[in-house]
């Protein structure tokens, strides 16, 4: 456990009267859940969900306001590094292990949430069941109870970072964003379109914001299946979801960064962003975690990409089913697509992407040797794999554990981006389009940087702006979410981000604005 | 290998180190008693506010040093003997230099008060500042800051989060009004004030008063007014650091001077940064700038100079920023406190009184001179080719969108500020 390290001491950060009455307003509410999900029989579920549920919020809510309301808008960071919950101390921990516990329970043991696999479910589960009838028609799952929780707390939590950051109209509208995709898309479109399903009728569960390669699962047979037997409204969903990677992704991430998914749409970003926004600052800002993160989440992307390619390739037939797309037409297409990407970076981007090059290439060829062994030795087993085998190992290590143990369980000891920076693929394919074909960068003021350290510290990607800031260089890196919070901390009106031509977006600078113009331009342009 | 030794680790020191490792392969030291570590002094405020711990300070990760060949010494100069090109360290260790760049800084003003050693009285410079505030304050309800400048509004700032109760006196009409026109000045004092902070305005500190333990009980102000306190903070300005070297045959003034390539008197000896007195003021430039932007730019010149590429230090277009509690502040070109001959001041306020700013401007050749911004950031670049350009008033108002450097989707004055400006000048622009 981290103690306070600063090196000025600790100082009392107690809260105030409407503070304490509004977190014992949340924790009576989380209290009525964990009664319920010990199958305390509570007479009237209806009513008592809805308290539970309004405790809740109400809570978060009025401790915002006893936090926020009266003070001047503005930075609002003091003493964040004294307090137990924001400084890794035993607040934290406690919260971390809850958290965890949760994910853990809710991944592996959802029978103690009151899942019963033959018959009706009990526990908390249960409980949860008026308001899942009342927008889908059927019973609460587990999932039904987790979207919920996940949906109140990006709701309210948002409610929170909005007063906090009232001041900056760029946050509160991409707010004001997460909050409506969480609700509408996340949660409640896919509810009222279970509605419509029947006996002869029915749609997989589908988050339309949720592309592949977050949405691992999105190409599984059963969910194809269920696609193509659902008629027009279901191949709708199933280009939709194509046209989304390879349609309109590429083009909003070229014109805003991926900023507009990972800080604007995307559900993770969005409890990152919200729940998460006090333990910004606790990610690792050293190089050497930067060297790791790129490691990591690349492996993710080829992992993600030979599974999907695996599991797709076990259901098509071969050419005797008469149907173009066969085993082979699939894998080629594959192949001859990162070949394209491959050549095309090589071919106009290949300075921007110096020494990134050689972990590009070995990506790109672990993929498709990987390919050509599929296509050899064929048949359902990879490497004496199955598809789904590989499939349900991605799902267990990446999908669970990495997402949602780590990821959002570990927020108060390493940050609320953990997933987003080490684990998430998607982050990963628009980082890399958002390094190389984007107009969007953090512009750097000249010079007026004092090396402060405000924005890296609060950079919740662990991207250290201040090194770029100092040099007067602008910061394109293919983790930025594009959050605005190290513009927002910038106590000298430093950085901007924004959309504008490709040309001079890298610049590196030998001698800063405000010096000898002879010398900056003899400098400058000798680089 | 020619062996170059830096005296003082903060900004302009440190940017010659990186500057000149770029540039050659010389055998680079840099000595400092203070820090470890470069360290950005900037932010110190920010350590005290819980915002950021220390590590947090220091831009360079600290495998940096090491692997760009910078050594670095945790010594105190005693005493240096030019003449045998040797530093003497408290420690009696000694090091001799080949080159040696002068880097020292400043440290903060005492203008002989009488009880200003008392226990309880300090600056806000240093890092045993930061850990003596740390010890000063910890049973402290009360505190008086002396003084009406940036240190002095970024010490309220930080006790006002400690829950300390903060009575500013500042000599003149407004907060910073030295510098900063008398509208902008009254506008800042008025947010500042808004914060819980007392201003005492027109009111100069006599004496500090010290209870038997010689701990401070109170201060005592030129009218007689008594204030009970238990922290006065001394932030009426610093002057360089340069006490270790008078008595020698460094020539010193106020600050250590040197000509326009940045050398002293002595050969082989530069110096840079804070401690720095020009011997020829720079266009309207005072002869010693206390800033992070020239001790930086100090840095990268002498750099060039040393490693083969002689230059003067030649400035560009004046600019500096600030933040005052929760207002930003930016200034490019030249805006006086008071407007020279021929010199006008246009204002422009948002109703919000958190929003402001001030165009100075020629009355003959309407020149545009300089702006100080408050509330709304500006790009630096803009203008500064502006500057250059010698755009007219006129050009820069009717442009001034192309300078916003405001976060997305944040609200616009331009168009506010261009009617004010044609209805009081009726010019067409
Ligand atoms: C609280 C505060 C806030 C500030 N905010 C701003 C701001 O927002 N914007 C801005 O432009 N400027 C600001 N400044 C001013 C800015 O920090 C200084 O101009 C800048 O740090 C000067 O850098 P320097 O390298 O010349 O000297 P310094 O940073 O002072 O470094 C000098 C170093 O030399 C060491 N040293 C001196 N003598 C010896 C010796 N004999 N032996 C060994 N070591 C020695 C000192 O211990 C010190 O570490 C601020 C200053 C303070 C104190
Ligand atoms: S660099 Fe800035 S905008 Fe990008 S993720 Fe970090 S804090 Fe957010
Ligand atoms: S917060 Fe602003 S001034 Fe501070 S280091 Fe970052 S860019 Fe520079």
């Amino acid at each position: 456990m981290e103690n306070n390290m600063s090196i000025t001491g600790d100082v009392p950060a107690s809260l105030s009267i409407p503070q304490k009455a509004a977190t014992f307003v949340g924790i009576a509410g989380l209290f009525i859940l964990v009664l319920a999900g010990l199958n305390t029989n509570f007479p009237n579920k209806t009513v008592w969900l809805s308290i539970s549920l309004s405790a809740i919020t109400v809570g978060i809510i009025w401790f915002s306001k006893a936090t926020y309301a009266n003070k001047h808008e503005g930075i609002k960071n003091d003493g964040v590094w004294f307090k137990a919950i924001s400084n890794r101390g035993y607040l934290a921990w406690i919260s971390g292990i809850l958290l965890t516990g949760f994910y853990i329970v809710l991944y592996f043991y959802p029978e103690y949430l009151g899942l019963v696999e033959k018959g009706d479910n009990t526990g908390l589960i249960v409980f949860f069941d008026p308001l899942s009838k009342l927008l889908s028609g059927g019973p609460a799952s587990q999932w039904f109870v987790y979207g919920t929780l996940y949906t109140i707390a990006i709701l309210a939590f948002g409610i929170k970072f909005i007063w906090k950051y009232r001041h900056n109209r760029y946050e509160r509208l991409r707010t004001i964003s997460v909050m409506f995709f969480q609700t509408a898309f996340a949660f409640l479109i896919p509810e009222f379109m279970a509605r419509l399903n029947s006996d002869s009728f029915s749609l997989p569960y589908s988050d339309l914001k949720s592309i592949w390669p977050l949405n691992y699962y999105n190409f599984d047979q059963y969910r194809v299946d269920e696609y193509i037997s659902a008629g027009n409204i279901g191949i709708a969903l199933l280009l939709f979801g194509i046209a989304s990677i390879f349609i309109i992704t590429p083009i909003l991430t070229y014109k805003y960064g991926k900023r507009w998914y990972c800080s604007w749409v995307c559900g993770c970003g969005g409890l990152a962003e919200t729940a998460g926004d006090p333990f910004r600052h606790l990610s690792d800002k050293r190089q050497s975690a930067w060297k790791i993160e790129r490691w990591v989440v690349h492996s993710v992307v080829v992992f993600v990409v030979l599974m999907t390619t695996a599991v797709v390739y076990s259901y098509l037939g071969d050419s005797s089913k008469g149907y173009w797309l066969t085993r082979d037409v699939f894998l080629i297409g594959v192949a001859l697509l990162l070949t394209a990407i491959f050549t095309l970076v090589m071919v106009f981007k290949r300075n921007e992407f110096k020494k990134d090059a050689r972990y590009g290439a070995i990506g790109y060829m672990a993929i498709i040797l990987a390919l050509i062994a599929f296509h050899y030795l064929s048949g359902k087993n990879l490497f004496l794999f199955d598809a789904y085998q590989l499939r349900s190992f991605y799902g267990f290590l990446i999908g669970s554990i990495f997402s949602g143990v780590i990821g959002t369980g570990f927020y108060p000891i390493f940050g609320n981006r953990v997933w987003c920076r080490f684990g998430c693929p998607m982050a990963a394919i628009l980082g890399f389009q958002q390094r190389l074909f984007s107009k969007f960068r953090i512009t750097t003021n000249g010079g007026q940087c004092i090396s402060c350290g405000n924005c890296s510290t609060y950079c919740e990607m662990g991207i250290d702006v201040r090194a770029y800031a100092q040099k007067g260089e602008n910061i394109v890196r293919s983790s930025c979410v594009g959050c605005g919070i190290c513009a927002a901390v910038c106590p000298r009106g430093v950085l901007k981000l924004e959309n504008d031509s490709m040309k001079g977006r890298i610049n590196s600078k030998e001698v800063l604005l405000g010096n000898d113009v002879d010398l900056l331009d003899l400098l400058n342009q000798k680089q | 290998m020619e062996h170059i030794v830096i005296i003082g680790n903060g900004i302009s020191g440190i940017t010659a180190a990186r500057h000149i490792r770029k540039n050659s392969d010389k055998r680079i030291t840099v000595i400092s008693a203070e820090s470890e570590h470069f360290f950005s002094r900037t932010a110190l405020m920010y350590v005290y506010m819980g915002h950021m711990k220390w590590e947090h300070l220091k831009p360079y990760e600290d495998w940096f040093w090491e692997k760009n060949r910078i050594e670095l010494k945790k010594e105190w100069v005693e005493s240096v003997d030019f003449d045998n090109k040797t530093l003497h360290f408290s420690s009696k260790q000694s090091m001799n230099y080949d080159k040696l760049i002068l880097a020292t800084g400043s440290i903060h003003n005492k203008f002989g008060w009488e009880g200003q050693e008392l226990k309880g009285v300090q600056g806000l410079v240093t890092k045993q500042d930061l850990e003596l505030l740390e010890e000063n304050t910890k049973n402290c309800k009360k505190a008086v800051i002396i003084g009406g400048g940036l240190i002095g509004v970024e010490l309220a700032e930080m006790l006002l989060t400690r829950n300390i109760q903060v009575t500013f006196l500042i000599r003149e009409e407004g907060f910073w009004s030295g510098i900063l026109p008398q509208k902008n000045a009254d506008l800042i004092s008025k947010h500042i004030t808004s914060h819980g902070v007392e201003i005492k305005h027109r009111t100069e500190l006599d004496k500090i008063v010290g209870d038997k333990e010689g701990n401070v009980r109170s201060i005592v102000t030129k009218t007689g007014e008594e204030i009970e306190c238990e922290l006065v903070g001394l932030c009426a300005g610093v002057h360089p650091n340069v006490d270790f070297l008078r008595n020698t045959a460094l020539e010193i003034d106020k600050g250590i001077l040197v000509n326009s390539f940045l050398q002293t008197n002595i050969k082989d000896v530069y110096a840079i940064g804070d401690c720095v007195q020009q011997r020829q003021p720079i266009g309207q430039r005072k002869s010693i700038e206390a800033v992070w932007y020239t001790g930086r730019m100090m840095g990268e010149t002498v750099a060039q100079t040393l490693t083969g590429n002689k230059r003067e230090y030649n400035p560009g277009h004046w600019f500096n920023s600030a933040k005052f509690f929760d207002i930003e502040y930016q200034t490019y070109g030249w805006v006086f406190n008071k407007p020279k001959e021929s010199e006008t001041h246009f204002h422009w306020v948002h109703q919000d009184n958190k929003k402001f700013l001030t165009i100075s401007y020629d009355t003959i050749s309407n020149k545009f001179l300089g702006i100080n911004t408050f509330g709304i950031r500006m790009r630096h670049e803009k203008f500064d080719t502006w500057l250059s350009d010698e755009r007219s008033v006129g050009y820069v108002i009717s442009h001034l969108k192309e300078a916003n450097f405001d976060p997305e989707f944040y609200k616009r004055y331009e168009a506010s500020i261009f009617d004010k400006f044609q209805k009081e000048y009726q010019v067409s622009v």
